[in-house]
């Protein structure tokens, strides 16, 4: 048995999300091998080389995967992946949008967003917003899957010792180009993998207001996360929102402010470890995961809370 | 231009789903059920390309029994041309609906395909990227905004990182997220008017496809409990809480 995993990486170094798969996929109880497509990717197949448990790690350096492009990518992880009998990705959108086409074009099922191996043919994924969580058995010969990052750790990033080898095959289907990218510049942790997330709703009524949240997430070095409602009405851009259509974050303590607490944003949020909501409407239905609710209005608690923590 | 949509009927999404109490399934019991919210969304586009002259038809499709007709009516109340229904049984797996729906892309030669980017009982997020893979046409999946020019198709996705716009070749399909636009109310008068559209009715073998099973739901369960918290006074009692009983800061 062996096991491909798909690398997750900007092409000059290595994301987080893959050692959380590398770990998913070591569940699996085979060898693991990594594939590393992109375009002068060297830094990032040396970043994966070094992952503790990786076997051996596969390089396709070529303009054509520079980008990430599905249609491209999926051909090579198809054409890599039919020697394995496991095809594990992290279930970010770029293992979102990949994937279902790798499982279509072998003809499988694509197994999304696991949280657990139960064994090497059946897993635990979660469905209806998190309401209810599947365990689910695969009969194809070969399995392709994502893995929701936060419930699996993080492999060592370091003490490793694969071999790197070059995958000259080049798949370029034509039929997709690249045109550009707005990607927001931050110095803070990512939202997904950061041990704090300090989140902001509708109440906090405009953008302006978000940096209410920037001096506690300053102080904690947390990541600044938002509702759906905030995004939809233009406060925060899109890769901020949490939730079952959004970003799944688990951190140590997730503070909502001004969230009502519906049952899409706590999809995306209620494996947090400690949860804090401010909310100053106290039936809001995010009280009922909340470990501590603050009953109060945002704009007095939250420049108190900045002065005291 | 023609415009293929697919729209699933799913459980409302203000309905919060439990599993039964013998863990064999999901309890749907009376429950309300919808058009999938983003296959709403994935119609409001094809509807607008067609008010602003870029698409000539829309064509609304959904595989299912025939309670999913009531999904493909709200579509052509919408706005859209004519109905298909894919009759199946059962729950239906992606790669089964993207095979059903290539059959249907073959007979109808669409330009353009929409598709929601998930639907919100599975959370699946699979099926636009299997067609993609099966009729070999690209795909501009999370959609915030579309362009169609000439032969091309300008998709603005919402991704990790940001934003990032493609341009695909067309016949090409997108999966629509959140933003790409707000879905209008249908009015009384196109709901009546929708009754009349027509609605074709194919089985999977018209489509040449064995409906297949790759993965079985073994049971289901609810998630964790979290334990039940405590509300505070003050920020002072949050701040001590959290420095000194959840440790956490
Ligand atoms: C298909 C679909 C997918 C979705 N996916 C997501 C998702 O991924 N993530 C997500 O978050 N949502 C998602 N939603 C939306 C979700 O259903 C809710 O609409 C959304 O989460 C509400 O955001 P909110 O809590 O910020 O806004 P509201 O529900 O409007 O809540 C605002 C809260 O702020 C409080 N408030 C207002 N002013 C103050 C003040 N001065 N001080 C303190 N508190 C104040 C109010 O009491 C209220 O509780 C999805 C919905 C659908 C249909």
């Amino acid at each position: 048995m062996s096991t491909l995993v798909i690398a997750e990486h900007d092409n000059g170094s290595l994301k987080g999300a893959t050692l959380n798969a590398v770990t998913a996929a070591q569940a699996l109880g085979a060898d693991v091998d990594v594939l590393v497509a992109g375009a002068d990717c060297g830094a990032a197949a040396e970043a994966a080389a070094k992952v503790a448990g990786v076997s051996r790690v596969l390089v396709a350096d070529n303009a054509a995967y520079g980008h990430q492009l599905a249609e491209n990518v999926s051909l090579l992880i198809a054409d890599v992946g039919a020697a394995y009998d496991n095809i594990v990705a992290p279930a970010t959108s770029n293992g979102k949008n990949t994937m279902p086409r790798v499982a279509a074009l072998l003809d499988v099922a694509q197994i999304s967003d696991i949280i657990s191996v139960e064994a090497a043919d059946t897993f635990k994924r979660p469905v209806y917003a998190g309401n209810v969580i599947a365990t689910v058995k695969s009969s194809d010969s070969k399995k392709v899957v994502t893995v929701r990052t936060t419930a699996f750790d993080a492999a060592a990033a370091e003490g490793g010792s694969a071999t790197v080898e070059a995958v000259d095959a080049v798949h370029d289907a034509g039929i997709s180009a690249f045109v550009s990218e707005e990607v927001a510049e931050s110095d803070r942790p990512e939202l997904t993998a950061a041990p704090v997330v300090v989140s902001g709703g509708r109440g906090m009524q405009n953008g302006e207001n978000f940096k209410l949240l920037d001096g506690i997430a300053d102080k904690l070095g947390a990541a600044i996360g938002a509702s759906r409602a905030a995004v939809d009405a233009g406060f925060v851009p899109n890769d901020m929102q949490v939730g079952q259509t959004g970003k799944i974050v688990a951190p140590d303590l997730y503070i909502a402010v001004g969230i009502s607490g519906a049952i899409q944003h706590l999809a995306g949020m209620k494996d947090s470890k400690v949860i804090v909501a401010i909310n100053k409407d106290e039936d809001a239905p995010i009280f009922q995961v909340a470990d501590y609710g603050l009953v109060a209005d945002l704009f007095e608690a939250l420049p108190e809370l900045e002065a005291k923590i | 231009m023609k415009v293929l949509v697919a729209v699933k009927r799913v459980v409302d999404y203000n309905v919060k789903v439990r599993a039964k109490a013998d863990g064999s399934d999901v309890d749907l019991n009376n429950v309300k059920m919808s058009i999938n919210p983003f296959c709403e969304i994935a119609v409001e586009e094809a509807v607008r390309l067609k008010e602003a002259g870029t698409a000539t038809e829309v064509i609304a499709v959904s595989i299912g029994d025939k309670a999913c007709q009531e999904q493909i009516r709200t579509a052509l109340a919408l706005g859209a041309d004519r109905g298909i229904q894919v009759e199946t049984e059962g729950s239906v797996e992606p790669l089964v609906v993207a095979k059903l729906l290539k059959g249907v892309v073959e007979k109808e030669q669409p330009q353009l395909v929409i598709l929601g980017k998930q639907s919100i009982d599975g959370d699946n997020n699979q099926t636009g990227q299997m067609l993609g893979a099966l009729t070999n046409m690209p795909q501009g999946t999370f959609a915030s905004e579309i362009a169609v020019d000439g032969d091309k198709l300008s998709v603005t996705r919402e991704v990790d990182g940001g934003l990032q716009t493609l341009s695909l070749n067309m016949p090409a399909i997108v999966t629509s997220d959140l933003r790409l636009n707000e879905p209008r109310y249908a009015s009384l008068p196109n709901i009546m008017k929708a009754k009349k559209k027509p609605l074709d009715v194919y089985s999977p073998a018209d489509l040449g496809v064995e409906v297949t099973t790759h993965l079985t739901q073994v049971s289901v369960e609810p998630p964790a409990e979290r334990q039940a918290g405590i509300k505070v006074e003050s920020v002072d009692e949050l701040v001590d809480k959290l420095k000194n009983e959840a440790k956490v800061i």
